[in-house]
């Protein structure tokens, strides 16, 4: 009886001093998820705070302060006035918004020809598709690039849309989904006559909508972030994205590095798409998660 | 059946036509570009064919200095990354409390333009004249002496683009390993639970076995991702980044195309092919790799 007691007793504080451990092991895990979170949420404070700071203030901060004394919105009226920050927001809107309903378009229509129809080459077409998803684009840019220059449109939204519609990657998602639409509404569809245009506007897309809403969001993302066409095809700021509007504003905005009017522009481009994030965030990261691609 | 054949087509013809012209026909035109010795972008003539846009190239200090360049910035942000994310996605799945919070907490700089953030990021390690700057005050702490990350020596800028290039491949990184976490059978972990099995060894026998074929395709990715760097070192540095000592083989390609050393499409496609073989070799590496080691469920 007694070698059973001390037994139970040794058990015990086992179980006790595993459930410390427990709870220090918890604590740690908890300290380095809020560190991380902090690594990533800090830029997004210091741009934000930096652009309420005064250009007086910011200079004579050798030591940079996490406050500011007297915050002001001077910055965010120099960003509209001093660049043409609202002319690149416009383009960018006017790219993105003819970019993404151009994609939306072309990708629908060729997802339900490989979903839906049966022609002969189907498969051929198919399988064509699916290599070129293995191409980078970094080996096309060259001579689209050579293309655009000698049609004459460069400096135009022409030339910035037209190649980046593409986007074969979206074609197979959009035909991966289609093809999980139930055969019987098809043929039920054929049945009450209805053409196949009218099948894919009526029954396909509605009721694809999810995954067509998150390729339109992911398509919108990458367009409002894109950089590198932009830059290789523009040189005149009239046609400038904001992505290389604020590559200007680095090198000849504001003058004299004025750092605090930079941040203002910096936050008034970031802001719509983290609306956009905060309203979408789970549909952003199941298409992201799926789709596995980085724009 | 002819008409059906036709109206598949139909549907087709939007996407295949810019497929072709903006896809096809630049793939096939890079190689022939890249073999076309002496083209001039003005006249587009050129007066030879040979591998001699490859042999210029592939001897350009500018080049190599690139290929340095991308060389430890892949090597270095891969692994580190890859550990990273896997860390703090083991982490997040541990944790119930405000796990929501942390996972949309790290999703956030997937959506934000590396330009704009890389102008915060360069502002946070500069050291100017009228400001010592965030990072190096914070250094400052433990008595170490400020350095321009920026503009001062090699291998403080290098460090200052690996730092961001990390932050901005994590979130992608981070939502897929939590995803896979998340799909792991729950059944080995009640099994291995009744058995009172030690936490690192659950973690060697089950976690990292059920996730290998994600993880392989991280690194896959990664690697490929690494390897065609340039918009981060732009975002920091600016877009002279050959005076910066910190081009990337994607920024020489550029630069070779268009800019104050550009109009040389032949240089750029060269280097295109050089960069696609190197990416190639890379990923059929790491795919004979991981098949010794990843487990296929």
């Amino acid at each position: 009886m007694k070698g059973g007691a001390s037994l139970e007793k040794t058990v015990l504080s086992k179980k006790k001093k595993s459930d410390a451990r427990e709870k220090t092991g918890k604590v740690f895990i908890y300290v380095l998820l809020a560190f991380w979170a902090l690594v990533v949420l800090f830029p997004f404070y210091w741009m934000v705070l930096s652009s309420f700071k005064s250009y007086g203030e910011y200079t004579s901060e050798y030591i940079p302060k996490f406050y500011s004394a007297s915050p002001t919105f001077e910055n965010y009226f120099q960003a509209f006035t001093a660049v043409p920050l609202g002319k690149y927001f416009f383009n960018t809107l006017l790219y993105t918004v003819v970019t993404t309903a151009l994609m939306l378009i072309v990708s629908i229509l060729a997802a339900f020809s490989f979903a839906r129809l049966e022609f002969k080459g189907k498969n051929l077409a198919f399988t064509l598709l699916l290599s070129l998803m293995m191409i980078p684009n970094e080996l096309v840019v060259i001579t689209n690039f050579v293309t655009v220059t000698n049609l004459d449109m460069r400096n135009t939204f022409m030339g910035l849309i037209l190649p980046s519609v593409t986007s074969v990657f979206y074609i197979y998602l959009l035909k991966e989904n289609f093809a999980s639409v139930p055969d019987q509404i098809y043929y039920a569809a054929k049945v009450d006559g209805a053409s196949d245009f009218k099948y894919l506007l009526r029954v396909i897309v509605p009721v694809c909508k999810p995954t067509i809403v998150t390729v339109t969001i992911l398509k919108v993302v990458e367009c409002w972030n894109s950089y590198v066409w932009p830059r290789l095809i523009t040189d005149d700021q009239n046609y400038f994205l904001v992505s290389n509007g604020i590559q200007e504003i680095r090198e000849n905005g504001f003058g004299r590095e004025n750092v605090p009017a930079m941040m203002a522009a910096v936050v008034v481009v970031s802001l719509p798409l983290i609306v956009l994030f905060l309203i979408f965030h789970k549909k952003i990261s199941a298409g992201v998660a799926r789709g596995g691609i980085k724009g | 059946m002819k008409k059906n054949d036709l109206k598949g087509w139909l549907y087709l013809l939007p996407a295949f036509l810019f497929l072709g012209v903006f896809m096809v026909y630049p793939l096939i035109d890079v190689f022939i570009y890249s073999f076309e010795e002496g083209y001039n972008s003005a006249s587009q003539t050129h007066f030879g064919v040979g591998i001699y846009n490859y042999s210029y190239v592939l001897r350009d200090p500018y080049f190599l200095q690139a290929l340095k360049n991308t060389l430890i910035l892949v090597f270095i942000t891969v692994p580190a990354s890859t550990l990273l994310a896997l860390a703090i996605s083991v982490a997040l799945s541990s944790v119930k409390r405000i796990r929501n919070l942390f996972q949309t907490i790290y999703f956030l700089p997937y959506v934000t333009n590396t330009l704009a953030v890389g102008l915060v990021f360069m502002i946070l390690f500069q050291k100017s004249e009228y400001s010592v700057g965030l990072v190096n005050s914070f250094l400052g702490i433990f008595g170490i002496s400020p350095v321009d990350f920026i503009e001062g020596p090699y291998f403080a800028k290098m460090l200052t683009l690996c730092i961001y290039t990390v932050w901005t491949v994590l979130p992608f990184k981070i939502l897929v390993l939590t995803t896979a976490l998340a799909s792991v059978n729950k059944e080995y972990y009640e099994a291995a639970k009744v058995d009172a099995t030690p936490k690192f060894r659950v973690f060697m026998k089950i976690t990292l076995p059920s996730i290998s074929s994600t993880l392989s395709y991280l690194i896959i990715t990664g690697f490929i991702g690494a390897f065609k760097a340039y918009s981060d070192a732009v975002a920091i540095f600016g877009t002279d980044l050959n005076v910066a000592e910190m081009n990337t083989i994607v920024g020489y390609i550029y630069d070779m195309l268009y800019g104050d050393s550009g109009g040389y499409p032949s240089f750029a496609s060269a280097t295109a092919i050089i960069l696609f073989a190197i990416v190639l070799t890379i990923t059929c590496i790491n795919l004979a790799v991981s098949k010794k080691h990843v487990k296929y469920q």
